[in-house]
């Protein structure tokens, strides 16, 4: 099976693909069997997503159009699941509300 | 010179210090690449490995970092380029700084302040793995010394030579701590919370960890007057010792269950079986190291308790990752971790990590008399569901034809709504009651903080009435109820627990003996 797929997604979070969001973007990429590639542009260059050294380097602020694309075994799911993960803000919101 | 601090496991040591916070030395070649390249491996492993310790007593920000770090020091792509410079005759050392260099270099060169700031990170990440290569030519602890620093390593305590005797001092630290826990079980002496007195670092000092004292430079009536304590201490651990071969029973013949609370499989090789009642915890969180382990390591690892035990009961808890527990790949960051998703609560968000644990202890089962019990458990939706799962698991194994047993299931009383109204639990085979986590939830306390450990007690009338009641409760419905919490091993709070109507607790066991002492000598 060589199922394949891409999509775009809009970095939200303040400060972009940065230490934290990369720690949890990195570790579901390696949930998946596909083999999944980020990138800051549409022509590449392209950068192993399970990567953390990889994927810090593509250095994203915030406002970057983040392309992924996956291939293989579960790569569309990955896609959908990676592009999700962007949108939730990496569910840093959360993690920085402060309560009494 | 006297500084207090806070015991964090009794004893005395009287010896020479040794300065944890000395400078690393210097790194030694080694005689081919092969050597060179597992070096840097070993010594990245070691840089994990203390990350993921220091990860345990950060809050979420900082253990965000130090997680990104380990997430970092993990990833191939960042040794790849040292291990091939090594290949081309580079010393570890050497190949690691240009490697990492080159990667700093790329985010200094970053026009956004934020990736520009992670520079900083890399250096830090940089630095740990050159400490770890360059301490091999490190200095070891001479036997008896007293460990003096900021803070110390699990690893480092793991090895250390302890049979000298000696014991640790430290300026932070918490009572709380792995090691200290390490500390109380093998019976190391040990103060935390020195804070930062202008002392030597050298010479001789004596350490009070009955009392939670160090005294630098000391005079002769003062290691007079330490000598007689120690040996006084020493006299009350030799009479205890007489009660340890003998099951515990009050002054007024009321018996009581000692068992012991064990954190490593290897931790019974220790203990004399004969010396207590059975394990009332065995943690599994610990097995949970730096990876998660498959069912065939989790398997003997149960299994080789449950031999150790011959027919005594064992007490095995589900994984209770989380809390100040985090696992790698397994917990998750948040805010206020206390609170969170730990326990059962995390366990039953992760079922493919859950019915491993499952299935290794199903198929343990028929090596022993094995219990198990679930931690966190707040609502009896919480024990339904992790009996279910049980139930499914069981039928799995049954379905191929592997032999298993379901063992009695039964839950930790430690989160205040399972004790203020345990008639919703009536269906679990026992209770076990975590003082711990009880205590700091009822008193909104936390356990790893120094400045409320006054509020920490389990002797507060509040928590000692949630323990009488569920004492109670089991009492009446024929189920067993025992304490695995620290105050079990406690003498001064041993004869308020008794008082409480508890009948069964699990100590660590370097406190066996002292607990079976303080038994005996309760009017209950």
């Amino acid at each position: 099976m060589s199922a394949s797929a891409e999509a775009t997604v809009l970095i939200t979070h303040a400060v972009g693909l940065h230490a934290r969001p990369s720690v949890k973007f990195t570790k579901l990429a390696k949930t998946f069997a596909a083999e999944v590639e980020v990138a800051v542009a549409a022509n590449g260059p392209w950068f192993d997503a399970k990567s953390i050294v990889k994927v810090m380097a593509a250095k994203a602020p915030k406002g970057t159009l983040l392309h992924i694309r996956a291939k293989g075994d579960g790569a569309s799911k990955a896609v959908a699941a990676l592009v999700d993960l962007v949108q939730r803000d990496f569910d840093e919101d959360a993690d920085h509300a402060r309560s009494a | 010179m006297r500084v207090e601090g806070i015991p964090a496991s009794p004893g005395y040591a009287e010896g020479p210090l040794f300065d944890l916070d000395q400078p690393p030395a210097s790194y030694k070649a080694k005689a081919s690449t092969e050597e060179e390249q597992a070096a840097l491996m070993s010594a990245i492993g070691k840089a994990v490995g203390r990350l993921a310790a220091l990860i345990e007593t950060a809050d979420g920000d900082a253990a965000g970092i130090l997680e990104f770090h380990i997430a970092m020091l993990e990833d191939d792509a960042l040794s790849g380029p040292a291990l091939v410079a090594i290949g081309s005759g580079q010393p570890a050392d050497a190949a690691w700084r240009t490697a990492l260099d080159s990667e700093i270099a790329g985010y200094e060169a970053s026009d956004q302040d934020y990736f520009r700031a992670r520079a900083a990170d890399l250096r830090d990440i940089r630095d740990q793995v050159l400490r770890a290569l360059n301490e091999e030519g490190e200095v070891a602890a001479p036997p008896g010394a007293i460990l003096y620093g900021e803070d110390i390593a699990p690893t480092r305590f793991l090895e250390t030579d302890w049979s000298e005797g000696g014991g640790i001092a430290l300026k932070s630290g918490s009572t709380a701590s792995h090691v200290a826990m390490l500390a109380r079980s093998r019976g190391v002496p040990m103060v935390v919370g020195l804070g930062a007195p202008a002392a030597p670092t050298m010479g001789d000092a004596l350490l009070d960890a009955e009392h939670g004292a160090i005294i630098f430079s000391p005079s002769p009536a003062e290691t007079e007057a330490f000598r007689q304590s120690a040996s006084a201490f020493a006299d009350r651990l030799g009479a205890a010792k007489t009660f340890l071969t003998a099951p515990a029973v009050t002054k007024a013949g009321t018996a009581v269950r000692v068992q012991v609370n064990i954190a490593y499989p290897s931790d019974v090789e220790g203990i004399d079986v004969e010396t207590c009642d059975g394990v009332g915890l065995m943690r599994t969180e610990f097995l949970f190291g730096k990876t998660l382990p498959d069912e065939e390591t989790q398997y003997h690892a149960y299994c080789k308790v449950l031999e150790w035990a011959g027919g005594k009961p064992v007490t095995i808890r589900t994984v209770d990752a989380g809390g100040d527990k985090p696992v790698p790949g397994f917990t998750v960051e948040e805010t206020n971790p206390f609170l969170g998703l730990r326990g059962i609560r995390l366990s039953l968000a992760r079922l493919d990590i859950f019915r491993v644990q499952i299935r290794a202890l199903l198929r343990a089962a028929i090596h022993g008399n094995l219990r198990v019990m679930f931690p966190m458990i707040a609502t009896p939706d919480e024990y339904a569901q992790a009996a279910a799962l049980f139930a499914e698991e069981r039928a799995a194994l049954a379905a191929r034809g592997v032999t298993h047993k379901l063992p009695p299931l039964g839950i930790m009383v430690e989160v205040p709504s399972v004790a203020l109204a345990p008639e919703d639990f009536a269906d679990v085979a026992f209770f076990s009651i975590g003082s711990n986590d009880l205590t700091q939830y009822v008193m909104a306390a936390a356990r790893d903080n120094a400045a409320v450990a006054h509020l920490n007690s389990v002797r507060q009338p509040a928590v000692l009435r949630l323990v009488a009641a569920v004492a109670a409760f089991g009492l009446e419905k024929g189920i067993p109820v025992s304490l695995c919490g620290d105050a079990g091993g406690d003498p001064a709070t041993i004869p308020a627990l008794l008082e409480a109507g508890l009948r069964d607790l699990s100590v660590a066991p370097a406190q066996l003996a002292m607990a079976k002492a303080a038994i005996a000598d309760a009017a209950v």
